[in-house]
């Protein structure tokens, strides 16, 4: 670790004083400001991953990303005009919309009127209300160290903060839009979600960006809570401009009897990574992961999931699915860990990767470490070109190659769609796939 | 005009010649049966009017409707009318036969510049044509032919033949896996199909099919080329004497 800081002093001089140059519009002091500054000395320390550090070994942000973009300005007006074109254009219809702008929470654009049991306070206000108690906590988590979530730790802006209290079940999805309007530029959010004890939540994350918005950074981390008999359905949706980077993280931690549900499709970005990091901390619960990465041109995709089996008696299971076209790379990590005394646990993943093109890559690393001697665990990873004979059915019966060609890419993704329980949710999956399948035309 | 001319088509397959110069005169309304033994190159006939690739044509031509067929992609020719009904229909998992049967027949549409069927006239034909068939709606509920059974693949194939109105249907092998019932049930769905403006070509090893589908004109086929041509007791001849006279023609 010692020698990261030579590999590319530029990198770290640039973020220090970037992070000098900002500190003042980032929200919070005493301990906030505190929880901030040693986050940034540990990112400095580590600077951006690289290929050296095990969990970033296929994504070595020192050559895909070079740098952290400067922090994006407020947005203004005109910025939030646009992005209020964007919110009806990617906007789930029958949703509480909460809308993020370049970093900013943006109440005009955000839904106000929420269902009963629910409270959505901003993360800005609540790091900046010195009586609030134990506001820093909102910037910790609980999961491994990971330089980019302490640069999201330290930079970020702002984000929303929601409450399911006990025993409600929310009807209408609560959907997070991250929309950037400004072009070079990086926003850092963070949100939190607590799903009290028999709660049930459905979490929608979209990342899109404004018209023009070019080259600019998503840097974001969600933490969510899924208490005791609790149920989480969580789709995100990455349809990031061709030219953007995202990357984000999930802390989710599970209570007992919890069900969490969670998909993640992307689609959009040059360079994305989404890493979550699940944890059973609680007997009886059951986690889906799921996800589908589409890219074509020089696209780079990597999902990355730590499973932590910590407690007995859990179930997990992940679908992963990759179509590949162009010169695009996509990236599936999946680590399981089983910890001794996480009996009678059952744990499966799958992961397959479609590659459309010659000069496209798919890198898959399935890790299962098992512990606890009591356990069903099971991983499978295959990587395919389109079945010829399926072309050619398809073919002889009227479809032109790339309608043909869709509709099997549309069938090998929907296997981890279908994981989606919510009908209006999995439609919107499915519409942003066809929009990727449209840009293969 | 016939409808379909192959004129002296020699076929290779990687290196190996399948196909030595072999003609072919179908006429509109006709059915004519292709029998011969494996290997003669029955499946390869078929695979290369229908377009599939793998085959590298090295002569001669085929002429549908008077236009050059192999100048054609494999949806063109669906689209201007050509059909095959595979001998091994694929699974396509993930894939609805609802959906796949309206996105090809759209597909066709399109390609021949006519609008797009409305899902209410396109469910009210596709219903009476399964109704026709025996073919629960369960079934188009399903992947495409999957889980099916030979018999059930089979009349997928002949109810996209009844949907998609192609001029030249070619029945690769249809009875093969099928028995007698479900032969029958097929049969009566193909016979249903014959008329004017189309011709259909039945590719079998055995006589039995051809007494459900009964034949204006059969060809006996061998080493890659037709050895004799007649009536549909030509049929019966080679139920008697099996193909070896022919092969040592051939030879």
């Amino acid at each position: 670790m010692m020698n990261v800081a030579l590999v590319k002093p530029t990198t770290e001089r640039a973020s220090s004083e970037m992070f000098a140059a900002v500190r003042g519009r980032l929200p919070g002091t005493g301990t906030v400001n505190e929880v901030r500054q040693a986050a940034f000395s540990d990112f400095t320390q580590r600077g951006l991953p690289h290929r050296r550090i095990e969990e970033w070994k296929y994504t070595d942000l020192r050559v895909l990303l070079r740098d952290v973009a400067p922090l994006a300005e407020t947005p203004d007006q005109a910025a939030l005009a646009r992005a209020a074109k964007a919110v009806t254009a990617h906007g789930a219809d029958d949703a509480h919309k909460l809308v993020l702008v370049d970093g900013m929470f943006a109440q005009q654009l955000s839904d106000r009127a929420l269902e009963a049991g629910v409270t959505v306070r901003v993360l800005r206000e609540v790091l900046e209300d010195n009586s609030a108690a134990a506001r820093a906590d909102l910037l910790i988590t609980t999961a491994a160290s990971d330089a980019m979530i302490s640069l999201n730790t330290a930079m970020a802006t702002d984000g929303v903060v929601i409450d399911v209290a006990e025993n409600v079940k929310l009807t209408k999805p609560l959907h997070i839009v991250h929309i950037a309007t400004q072009s070079r530029a990086a926003a850092f959010t963070r949100s939190l979600l607590k799903v009290a004890n028999g709660a049930h939540a459905t979490l929608v994350e979209s990342f899109v960006g404004a018209d023009g918005a070019a080259a600019y950074q998503a840097h974001d981390s969600v933490v969510l809570w899924i208490g005791d008999g609790a149920e989480l359905q969580h789709v995100r949706l990455v349809e990031d401009a061709r030219d953007a980077a995202n990357i984000s993280t999930a802390v989710v931690t599970l209570g007992a009897r919890a069900r969490f549900n969670s998909f993640n499709l992307t689609s959009g970005g040059a360079v994305s990574r989404y890493q979550s990091f699940v944890k059973f901390g609680g007997e009886g619960s059951h986690a889906e992961v799921n996800g589908v990465n589409l890219i074509n041109g020089k696209q780079h995709a990597d999902t990355t999931l730590f499973l932590d089996h910590a407690v007995p008696n859990c179930t997990s299971n992940e679908v992963f699915r990759a179509a590949v076209d162009g010169q695009a790379h996509s990236v599936f990590q999946g680590r399981i860990i089983v910890r001794p005394d996480a009996q009678k646990t059952d744990a499966r993943m799958m992961t397959r990767a479609l590659l459309l093109s010659d000069d496209a890559e798919a890198d898959n690393k399935p890790e299962l470490e098992i512990f606890a001697d009591d356990v069903q665990c099971g991983h499978g990873a295959t990587t395919g070109a389109l079945d010829e004979s399926l072309l050619f059915y398809l073919r002889a019966r009227g479809l032109p190659e790339k309608e043909a060609q869709a509709l099997l890419i549309q069938a090998f993704v929907g296997q981890a769609m279908e994981s989606i329980a919510d009908e209006s949710l999995r439609d919107a999956a499915v519409a942003t796939a066809e929009r990727w399948l449209a840009t293969r035309a | 005009m016939p409808l379909l001319e192959v004129r002296n088509l020699q076929v290779r397959v990687e290196e190996r010649e399948i196909l030595h110069g072999l003609s072919l005169t179908v006429n509109d309304g006709e059915v004519h049966a292709i029998m011969g033994p494996n290997g003669s190159g029955k499946s390869t006939l078929s695979h290369v009017i229908a377009g599939k690739p793998g085959y590298e044509v090295t002569g001669g031509e085929i002429l549908f409707k008077g236009e050059d067929l192999l100048a054609m992609s494999p949806d063109q020719r669906a689209a201007k009318g050509v059909f095959l009904a595979f001998q091994y229909p694929v699974e396509i998992p993930g894939v609805a036969t609802m959906t796949f049967l309206r996105t090809a027949l759209n597909a066709q549409r399109k390609a021949r510049g006519e609008a797009e069927l409305s899902t209410p006239d396109f469910l009210k034909k596709v219903r009476a044509v399964a109704a026709s068939l025996n073919i629960p709606q369960e079934m188009l509920r399903r992947g495409v032919n999957v889980g099916f059974s030979g018999g059930e693949k089979k009349r997928n194939e002949v109810l996209q033949m009844a949907l998609f109105e192609p001029s030249v249907c070619i029945l690769d092998e249809m009875d093969s896996g099928l028995d007698i019932d479900a032969l029958r049930i097929a049969a009566d769905g193909v016979n249903a199909l014959r008329s004017q403006g189309r011709a259909m070509i039945v590719i079998t090893h055995y006589q039995r099919l051809l007494n459900y589908i009964v034949p204006d004109v059969v060809h006996v086929m061998s080493a890659g080329r037709v050895v004799k041509s007649g009536g549909k007791e030509l049929a019966l001849e080679l139920e008697a004497n099996g193909y070896a006279q022919f092969e040592e023609q051939a030879a």
